[in-house]
This record gives structure tokens, sequence and C-alpha cells, in this order.
């Protein structure tokens, strides 16, 4: 029962990162695509009825954990509790900058709304990749199972890491390009003429960066974290995800070249599920990893609610989950295909 | 515990708004008025399941039930359905949920008001004003009784002493009066410059004139709600403001009834002037039922003290904390302007080129 929660809080926290990351990466190629007030328009009438939805499974994510693993909820947000205040500062400016653009007519305010979504965007992914980079790197739980780490200490990964270490700034530049990769994807989905050559042009340079990106993380994690080997020396049906992940990035680049968007987007977001299936599979069933001594680590067993909870939960998680899906289906499928714009400027760029 | 009606929150309801109130902003040129209607009702439909799930949240934290305590300490849940089925929440739910629509029938006859006094939109006018009584005369009799009157009697059937100091209740009485106005002496233990009905307080929670109600000193100081002064004030407001609300929307209907509403410049000058009260007075509710709880997290169960986070400091906090006073300057000031600005651009469609919600409450959340 443990592990269907823990592969039920992974799967709904994989599935955010694949549903917000390409509005975050909307947001971060933001200023560099988007010359003219009308590809401003365009960018934000492609991610607009979507992005509040995709940011619940973060919500519901944390309520899950919440249900499932209460222990490890309370360790991890008082432990974060200065970085994840900031992530909700953040997530409130970038909501007010997209929701209120257009509602003051003024180059001044627009501008200010443009530069506040885009950082605010940039900011997140690399936050939420330094998160997933904390994860990994383990932190410094007390007999208590509580912890607490600053912002930053002396950048090391040593046993008092802040939230900030070189590794977590690496696992968060990383996210941001692995992330803007993808939110190129989805904007050739979206977009029509200049504005798609400059997503297409956009998404190749970042396949490549997300790639050189991705090698410098995986040679990182094994640098500082050997317990995620364990399960793979173990069981190794699991280099499943990792290998999958590369493979699929890998399609992502060639699927590019050839034009495929809306499988370039596909390839994308199974690499982004397959690289955070791999860390799954690795710290299972560790949520927590401690860096004083191994046994303050918080697991899926000492973490848990009680027996009653877990079933409970699963019974009515289902017919939710089936809801959901289904509104995400409807919501996602209604606002599908290219945006439509008022000017008809048929400029020979036409695809497919 | 409060993992299983915070998730289904998360899972039933949020996933519900947000999806629908994508399909409604959005979907004005793209879709059917049935389809937006369609969205429009899930998105009600998403909200109050909303406030189901998070008020039974909170009323197991006022009335805790359906737990097993482990050998460590730790609560466990072990009955799903008594927890949402919680007595607490029945007055609780329905007083919350029929104050939301009292707030939002004051908005809608205030801006009705407001257009009608200055002449614009006549028609759009008079349709606010007529449902936003009715609405709101149902919602404001609803308010008082029975959930009210429900919600109050069962602080004083479990909670007597958050009751007895609601009602600024020093001391045991036979017969106890309704003090109306009045402030708390907490040197002497006594209401300066009372106004009080005698009797009254008895009454309503016995419906008996000579019934004994338990004060303040029937209890041991250090159980006593932290503050008692403010709980008082905060009770006061609130149920001051409801009952003169009350008869705001009571004689507004009176005059809609007689069809003299539209004519009485002075009453819907004093409707458009109301508008911020039941904000002040829905505000007072919640104070009231937190401060009413103090010094306790889960009444009974779980002090405030021990329910905080052991390695936060207080410094942490304070900074967070102004932090956060600065972002609600921030974000009220950009509410009051942009919703002045959609104020003054009224109510007919096709003059804006997109119609957003100012403020989005899922992120909040």
């Amino acid at each position: 029962m443990e592990t269907l929660w823990y592969i039920v809080v992974t799967l709904m926290l994989a599935l955010y990162v694949v549903l917000d990351g390409f509005d975050f990466g909307v947001g971060i190629l933001y200023p560099v695509l988007g010359r003219s007030e009308a590809d401003r328009d365009v960018m934000h009438a492609a991610i607009g009825p979507v992005w509040n939805g995709n940011e619940v499974w973060l919500i519901a994510a944390g309520a899950v954990l919440f249900l499932a693993f209460p222990k490890a909820y309370a360790a991890g947000f008082s432990g974060f509790y200065l970085a994840l205040i900031i992530v909700l500062w953040l997530f409130m400016f970038r909501g007010l900058a997209l929701e209120l653009r257009s509602h003051l007519d003024h180059p001044m305010w627009r501008q200010l709304c443009d530069v506040t979504f885009s950082g605010a965007s940039l900011l997140l992914a690399i936050v939420f990749g330094a998160a997933l980079g904390n994860l990994i790197r383990g932190v410094p739980l007390n007999r208590e199972g509580y912890f607490f780490v600053a912002l930053w200490t002396d950048f090391l990964t040593g046993p008092a890491p802040g939230i900030l270490d070189w590794f977590t700034v690496l696992m968060g530049l990383a996210s941001a390009t692995i992330l803007a990769l993808h939110g190129a994807n989805y904007l050739t989905m979206k977009t029509k003429g200049d504005l798609y050559a400059r997503a297409v042009a956009a998404a190749k340079l970042m396949g490549w960066l997300a790639l050189g990106s991705t090698v410098l993380v995986w040679l990182g994690i094994t640098f500082v974290q050997p317990i995620l080997r364990f399960n793979y020396t173990a069981h190794p049906v699991g280099y499943i995800l990792p290998v999958g992940g590369a493979i699929a990035l890998v399609a992502t680049l060639v699927l590019r070249r050839r034009q495929r968007d809306v499988a370039a987007f596909m390839t994308s977001s199974l690499f982004i599920l397959a690289m955070l299936g791999s860390v799954a599979w690795g710290c299972y069933p560790i949520i927590l990893i401690a860096t004083t001594e191994p046994a303050n680590s918080l697991t899926i067993f000492n973490a848990a609610t009680g027996a009653y909870g877990l079933q409970a939960g699963a019974v009515w998680f289902v017919m939710g989950f089936v809801l959901i899906i289904a509104y995400q289906v409807y919501a996602h499928r209604v606002f599908w295909g290219k945006v439509p714009t008022t000017e008809q400027s048929a400029d020979g760029m036409t695809h497919k | 515990m409060i993992g299983q009606t915070l998730a289904m929150e998360g899972i039933f309801a949020f996933f519900l708004e947000s999806s629908f109130l994508g399909v409604l902003l959005y979907g004005e040129e793209r879709f059917s008025p049935q389809v937006q209607w369609f969205a429009a009702l899930m998105l009600f439909l998403g909200s109050w399941l909303s406030g189901y799930f998070i008020l039974a949240t909170n009323a197991w934290m006022q009335h805790p039930v359906a737990y097993t305590v482990a050998p460590d300490g730790r609560l466990f849940v072990n009955s799903l359905s008594g927890l949402l089925t919680n007595p607490w929440l029945l007055w609780q739910y329905t007083h919350n949920m029929t104050a939301t629509v009292v707030t939002a029938a004051f908005v809608m006859v205030a801006l009705g008001a407001l257009y009608l006094l200055s002449g614009q939109h006549v028609a759009h006018a008079k349709t606010f004003l007529r449902t936003g009584v009715v609405a709101g005369a149902i919602a404001c009799t609803l308010m008082i009784f029975p959930t009210g009157d429900g919600n109050a009697k069962q602080v004083f059937a479990h909670q007597p002493l958050k009751g007895a100091a609601f009602e600024g209740l020093f001391h045991t009485e036979r017969g106890a009066g309704l003090i109306l106005v009045g402030q708390p002496n907490m040197e002497t233990l006594t209401i300066d410059n009372p106004l009080v009905v005698p009797r009254a307080l008895s009454f309503l929670v016995y419906e008996d004139l000579w019934a004994e109600l338990k004060g303040l000193d029937a209890f041991p100081r250090e159980q006593w709600p932290d503050n008692v002064p403010l709980l008082y004030y905060t009770y006061h407001i609130m149920v001051g403001l409801g009952t003169i609300l009350a008869s705001v929307m009571a004689l507004s209907l009176l005059m809609l009834w007689r069809g003299w509403l539209f004519k009485s410049k002075w009453l819907l000058w004093l409707l458009m002037l109301s508008a911020p009260f039941p904000y002040i007075a829905t505000t007072a509710g919640w104070m009231t039922a937190e401060l009413g709880r103090q010094p306790w997290l889960v009444y009974g169960v779980l002090r405030t003290a021990e329910g905080a986070s052991p390695l936060v400091h207080a410094g942490n906090a304070l900074f967070t904390l102004l932090g956060f006073l600065g972002m609600y300057l921030l974000l009220g000031l950009l509410f009051l302007f942009f919703i002045s600005q959609t104020i003054r651009e009224g109510p007919v469609p096709g003059v804006r080129k997109t119609s957003r919600l100012p403020v989005d409450g899922s992120v909040e959340a």
C-alpha cells in the first residue's frame, strides 16, 4: 500500500512537471521569441486557458503527500520553509502578471507584466530543479525526523548543506534548459508564421543544451549520491527508465529536425517523465534522504499514515483520479491546435 | 488526519474549478452560451465542494471525531465517513456558505444601486437589485436562523468556555443577559458601560429564561482563550453587523415588493455603502471561530504551542509574515484598482477584449 502511494505521489509530481513545465518553458522563452505585441498575445493565448489547471497538479500532489506520508510532508515543508515561501511568492507574481496583463491597455503596464511573468517562470524552473537536487543530495534530518536548511551555506554538498549548492544550482540550470526545450516544443504546436520559425530554432538550440546539461547532471548525481545506484544494481530492470529517457531525448532532436511538432512535444514529455521516474526508482523507498546518518532518513514506511487511512484514501483516489483525467483531457482538448489569430498573414511559413 | 480532507479538496474540487475556469474565461468567443453556462455550473460545484472539504478540515479542528491515538501520540483517522459527516460540519458549512451568498448579494446590490443612482446601465442595475435583494434576504434569514443559531448552540454545548468568552460572560449566572454593547475589562472581569437585554442569552441558548450558563470563572484561567477581549469584539462585530445587514435586506425586500425600491434614493445610497460590511462581518466571523479555539490547535487534543514546527525559528516566520503583509497590501491595491476599472467599464459585453477574474483563488489556496 505504501508503495502504491509512493507511485501516486511520484506520478502526480511528474505529470505536474510535464504540464506546468511547458508553460514555464514558454515563460522562459517569452522575451526572446515574442518580438511583437501580436507574438506575445499569441504566446499568452497558448498557455492562458491551461496554466491554472496545470498548477493544480502541484497542489494536489502536495495534498496527497500530506494524506499518505504526513511525517515527510511535515518535515519537508518546515525544512524547506524559506524556499517554499519564495516559490509561493513567485507563483503569485507570475499568476498576477499572466492574468492582469490584458486588463490595462498601456505599454508600460504590459512591459512590467511581461518581465514579471518571464522572470518568475525562469526562477521557478531553476528553483524546482534545485528542489529535486535537494531531494537527491539529502537533507540534515535529526533523530526526530526534522531539519531546517538555510537558503545557502558554503555551496558545498557536505553534511550541512544549504538549499543552493553547486549541485542543486546545476540541477536548477538543467531544469531551466529542459523546460525551455519543452516549452519551445509546445509553442511549435500552437503558432504559425515567424513565431513558429523562431520556436523551431529555439527548440533545436535548447535540445542540444538539454542534452548537455542532462549528461552533466547525471555525472553530478553519481558523484553526489551513490545511494541511488543500489536499486539499479539490485533490480537492473529499472535501467529501462533512464535509457528510455535518453532515447526520448534523442528522438525529440530527430523529430524536431523532421518538423514533427506534436511527436516532438510528446517525446520531450516522455523524456521528463522518464528522468523523474529514474530518480524515483533510485530513491525508493526513501522520501527524504538524511545526510546525517542513514537511520534518520524518512522512508515510505516510517513516514506513512495508518493502514486505514491509506486504504480508504485509495478507494476515493481512484474515482477522483479518473475524474481529473477527464476534466484535464477535456480542458486541453477544447484548446487543442494552433492559436486562432485575427491577422490573416499567410506568409509562406506554413507547415504540415 | 486532515490530509484526507485536504487531498480530497485537491482532487475533487480544485481540478474541477481550474479546468472549467479556463474554459469559462477563454471560451467567450469559442463556445456556445450553453457550454459556458455548463462551465460556470461546474465552477460553482467545484467551489462549493472545495468549501465543504476545507470546512470538514476546520470542523475536525473544532470538534475532533473519527480518530485514534497511537502510543507515540500520533493521530490516525479510523472512519472516513465519520470525518466527512462530523456533526459540527452541518451548521458550520451552512453558516459559512450562506455568509458567502450574503456577501455576493450585497456586492451585486451595491453595484446595481451605484448604476441606478448615476443613471448608467439602468436595465442591468434593476436586474442586479432585484436578484440581489431576493437572494440576499433569503440568505440573511438563513444566516441568522437556523444556521447562526445552530452554530451558537453547538458552541455552548461543546465549547462552553468559548461561548462564555463570545458573550463576555465572566461569571456563571442563572438567567444570563445578552450584552449588546460594552467593553470587557480584564482587570475587574466585568463589562464596562453595558447595554444588556435581561435573560435573553439564557433563552437563546436553552430556550429557558432561567437556565444557568457557565461563565469564564467556571474554568481555570490557563484554559481561557488567549485574547478574550479581541474574541468578544470579533464575535460582537459579526453578530451586530449580521443583524444590521439582515435588517437592511429585509427593508429592501419590502420596498422592492411594494415597488418603491428603485425610487428611494436614500435606500439605494444605503445599499451602495453597505458593500464593505459583509466582508468585515465574515472576517470577524472567522476570527471568532479561530481565536475562540485557542489555546487549542485541535480542540482538546493538541495545543497550538505544541503544533509549531520545531525547527522553523521566529525570525524566519517574522520575515515571511512581513513579506505576506507587503504582498497582500499590493494585492489589495491591485484589486481595488482593477475592480474600480471593471465597474467603470460597466456590465455591457463586448466592450473589453477579454474578461478575466482579477485575482486567482487557487494559487493562494
